[in-house]
């Protein structure tokens, strides 16, 4: 990482300020305007578009192996999402990666 | 408390996740006290750890937040009427799950008076929030000395598809997930966070799409 503390701080201090302005927004505004349908639509989706991007590359070139391609990690983020979609729970889905992440890592070759 | 299982892990893989990415004490429990919001604090890690530029970490970050002002929004009619300082406390201590605590009881019991509704909002931040500021520093001290071949790196891609799986509710939900996984993979070479801000951009619009589609087909 090449950030300078100073950096690092402002990214701290406005997402921390920009997070609780989306927060504070209907609340501390007066009366009760419910958000337009078509805005909500997209708003839905936010965490769903975000994540998986952010993920998919992490989980081909992995950065603990230098980016280097590894079987243990893809089939351990594979039985993360097989977990997590069959419990519908965030915790089943962690153990359940990490138990395949240690099975792959200490017994394939 | 069923939440208490999940906090206590994410706080402490918040905590290595920002050590592993060199960030010190201060910074990290910085994050954790000033932003409390996993997904995007372990979002904004990654993208540093790749040294995207700051905007693009900041609106990456910020993006995955947006959901909280649908949450302000469902919580107007129920604690609108409170004073300027209490909002903001609630604002501040808004998370997933204290958050779905109290829109389920509000939900159940709409005529409760504001005094009950805030402290029910109290009692449900509570298990959730100091927590989190612990664990993070226990994650944060710790984590120095776990050694590598634990591939604590893979920890954060872990914890993502953890929290997205309970997510992929419809099938609108998976289409975004997959086009905002096959442009983020498509567009790597582009500097870093770029693709993935395109690619979130795109997801969005294929979510919203697929919903109105599936709606359209219905009716």
């Amino acid at each position: 990482m090449t950030f300078t503390p100073l950096e690092i701080w402002t990214i701290i201090l406005v997402l921390g300020i920009g997070t609780f302005l989306l927060r504070f927004s209907f609340l501390g505004m007066i009366g009760n305007r419910p958000l337009p349908e078509w805005v909500l639509r997209y708003l839905r989706y936010t965490p769903v578009a975000v994540l998986p991007g952010l993920v998919a590359p992490l989980v081909i070139w992995p950065s603990g192996t230098g980016g280097e391609f590894d079987l243990p990690r893809l089939l351990a983020a594979v039985a993360t999402v097989g977990a997590g979609l069959i419990t519908r729970n965030t915790l089943a889905g962690i153990i359940g990666g990490l138990a395949v992440l240690y099975l792959g890592l200490f017994t394939l070759p | 408390m069923p939440f208490l299982l999940v906090i206590v892990p994410f706080g402490l893989l918040f905590g290595v996740a920002g050590a592993e990415a060199g960030l010190n004490l201060a910074e990290i429990m910085g994050f954790s006290v000033l932003v409390i919001a996993g997904a995007s604090q372990f979002t904004a890690v990654q993208l540093m750890a790749d040294n995207a530029p700051v905007l693009v970490v900041l609106a990456t970050s910020l993006a995955v937040n947006l959901r909280m002002a649908m949450y302000s929004a469902s919580l107007t009619p129920h604690l609108g009427a409170a004073p300027g300082w209490q909002k903001a406390l609630v604002a501040y201590f808004m998370v997933d799950q204290s958050y779905a605590l109290a829109i389920q009881d509000y939900e159940r019991q709409p005529d409760r008076s504001l005094a009950e509704k805030l402290a029910y909002y109290a009692g449900a931040c509570s298990p959730v929030c100091p927590q989190w500021y612990v664990s993070t520093w226990a994650g944060a001290t710790l984590g120095q000395a776990i050694p590598p071949e634990f591939a604590l790196d893979f920890a954060v891609p872990i914890t993502f598809l953890a929290m997205l799986a309970p997510m992929l509710r419809s099938a609108a939900h998976v289409a975004a997930a997959l086009v905002s996984v096959g442009l983020a993979l498509a567009l790597a070479f582009l500097p870093a966070g770029v693709g993935l801000l395109i690619a979130a951009v795109a997801a969005m619009v294929t979510g919203a799409q697929v919903e109105l589609w599936i709606e359209r087909r219905r009716a």
